[in-house]
């Protein structure tokens, strides 16, 4: 099953959501640490619940990688092969 | 050579120092309200494995990890004075060079002895242990799928090695199995486990989480530093207890705990672990334990075979203590006593440091842990009883922490 970017953009914006408190306007460059202020048990449950969403893993040394949101999106599709 | 900086100049330099600043500050934070520092306690005297003088005060000890009450066997001291005259104060050396002398050996047999198992490796201390093993067994390819309220030292060694890193929630049997589900076909894995974790002093569901693990073809590593001579009949851990330890691949322990010493190990029945003696960097790049410390090691871990009655003592002392502080009005991290450590969850840091201060006045240590170190971003006063406090003890030990939460406004 082949997905589009703005197929899987809008499903983890869905998942942003419940972790979204300032309710931040999610565009590509949003990043996770610095403008959502996402902290380490944020980042535990954000990144399983996509991983379930998906059915993928995102391992700790592929997370060091993604520091926004566009980055998660495109780690997402290339995951999802 | 114009661009380049004329050695007499020197450059404005950006402060390494300066990403400490926020824990600099919480600590002067803290400091600043006039609490002792939970974090400078020096004991003046070691009077028994469970009595120590600090600041010219007698005082309780109840966050040692001196579970058993070892260090001032006197069988225990006899054999690391023993060694002391025979084999001098140090190896100097590795264990792969001049640093393995015969009590290493004896050690070593000691723990196959105790675990029952073929195969010992002595590190110079339990942390060494984890970061060896796991960064030398799960390289680039392979999965290592660890609980997220793991030690340091089991991260540090994920993050010494190459392999895929991929947590779960905390003690998650489901969770845990999502994530070994979608690990590519034909990938190595190593699934990383605790026995007791020590933080909030809970036990894993070892037996459904090994036979998960054993399922999707993961090799097992457990922890139990924190059961090592108390849990399971023969002492061998939380493994054992739930009868699945024959299905650890890999057991790591301490001897900084109940063996009551320094060091850490790993045991397996693994056909070809006595290659990890020439691949493990942290095992062959350190100097060996001194001959004092192993001597005393051996001695107390046969002791600690036949230690049935001490075990059975230590449980009553961690019922005691769990039921008297529940009454008292605590809130403890579990619901039932699980090991031998109780821990007594404080609404805040500012709370907590000021507790602890008020039981160090009281005449009772207990450790202090915050954020990072334990889970949930909780402060706790961390308790670890020993099969060396009086039952007496245990009442008095109640008493204090009851006087003490009334003091601190904990207690309503």
């Amino acid at each position: 099953m082949t997905m589009d970017r703005q197929d899987v953009s809008a499903r983890i914006i869905a998942l942003i959501e419940p972790f979204n408190k300032k309710e931040v306007a999610i565009t590509d460059a949003t990043r996770f640490t610095d403008d959502l202020e996402f902290d380490s048990l944020t980042v535990m449950d954000f990144v399983a619940a996509i991983e379930d969403e998906f059915d993928i893993i995102i391992s700790m040394n592929q997370q060091a990688e993604i520091e926004n949101f566009g980055q998660l999106v495109d780690a997402v599709m290339k995951l999802q092969g | 050579m114009t661009d380049m900086i004329s050695e007499n100049q020197t450059a404005d330099h950006a402060d390494l120092f300066s990403k400490f600043d926020p824990l600099i500050k919480m600590r002067t934070d803290l400091l600043s309200t006039g609490v002792t520092d939970p974090f400078g306690l020096v004991m003046e005297r070691v009077i028994s494995p469970t009595v120590a003088m600090c600041n010219g005060r007698e005082t309780i000890l109840l966050g040692t990890y001196n579970y058993m009450g070892m260090t001032f066997d006197p069988d225990v001291i006899a054999a690391g004075k023993q060694a002391l005259d025979d084999f001098g104060s140090g190896t100097t050396g590795s264990r792969v060079l001049n640093g393995t002398y015969s009590p290493h050996k004896a050690v070593e047999q000691a723990l196959c002895d105790f675990y029952d198992m073929k195969h010992a490796m002595v590190f110079s201390t339990g942390y060494q242990a984890n970061l060896g093993i796991i960064s030398t067994i799960a390289g680039k390819g392979d999965y290592i799928v660890l609980d997220i309220d793991s030690h340091a030292s089991i991260w540090d060694g994920c993050k010494m090695g190459d392999a895929e890193v991929v947590p779960f929630k905390h003690n998650d049997i489901e969770a845990m199995e999502k994530r070994l589900r979608r690990i590519p076909e034909g990938a190595g894995k190593l699934v990383v486990l605790e026995g007791v974790y020590s933080m909030l002093g809970d036990i894993a569901p070892l037996k459904e989480m090994i036979a998960t693990a054993k399922k999707y073809g993961a090799m097992v590593l457990v922890d139990e530093a924190h059961s090592m001579g108390f849990i399971g009949p023969n002492g061998r851990g939380v493994a054992e207890e739930q009868g699945v330890l024959d299905d650890v691949d890999f057991v790591i322990g301490t001897f900084s705990k109940s063996v009551g010493t320094v060091g850490g190990f790993c045991v397996s029945n693994h056909p070809k672990f006595e290659v990890m003696r020439l691949v493990c960097r942290p095992y062959v790049f350190t100097a060996s334990l001194p001959p004092s410390v192993v001597a005393t090691a051996c001695t107390s871990i046969r002791k600690l075979m036949d230690a049935g009655e001490k075990r059975a003592h230590l449980w009553e002392n961690s019922k005691t203590l769990h039921k008297g502080l529940t009454d008292a009005g605590f809130q403890l991290g579990t619901t039932e006593p699980q090991s031998a450590i109780i821990s007594v969850i404080m609404p805040d840091l500012e709370r907590g440091a000021a507790m602890w201060e008020a039981l160090l006045h009281e005449g009772l240590y207990v450790n202090l842990a915050r954020p990072p170190a334990t889970p949930a971003n909780m402060t706790l006063l961390r308790c670890s009883l020993c099969a060396e406090h009086s039952a007496e003890q245990v009442q008095q030990i109640i008493g204090m922490f009851t006087r003490a939460g009334e003091a601190v406004n904990i207690l309503g």
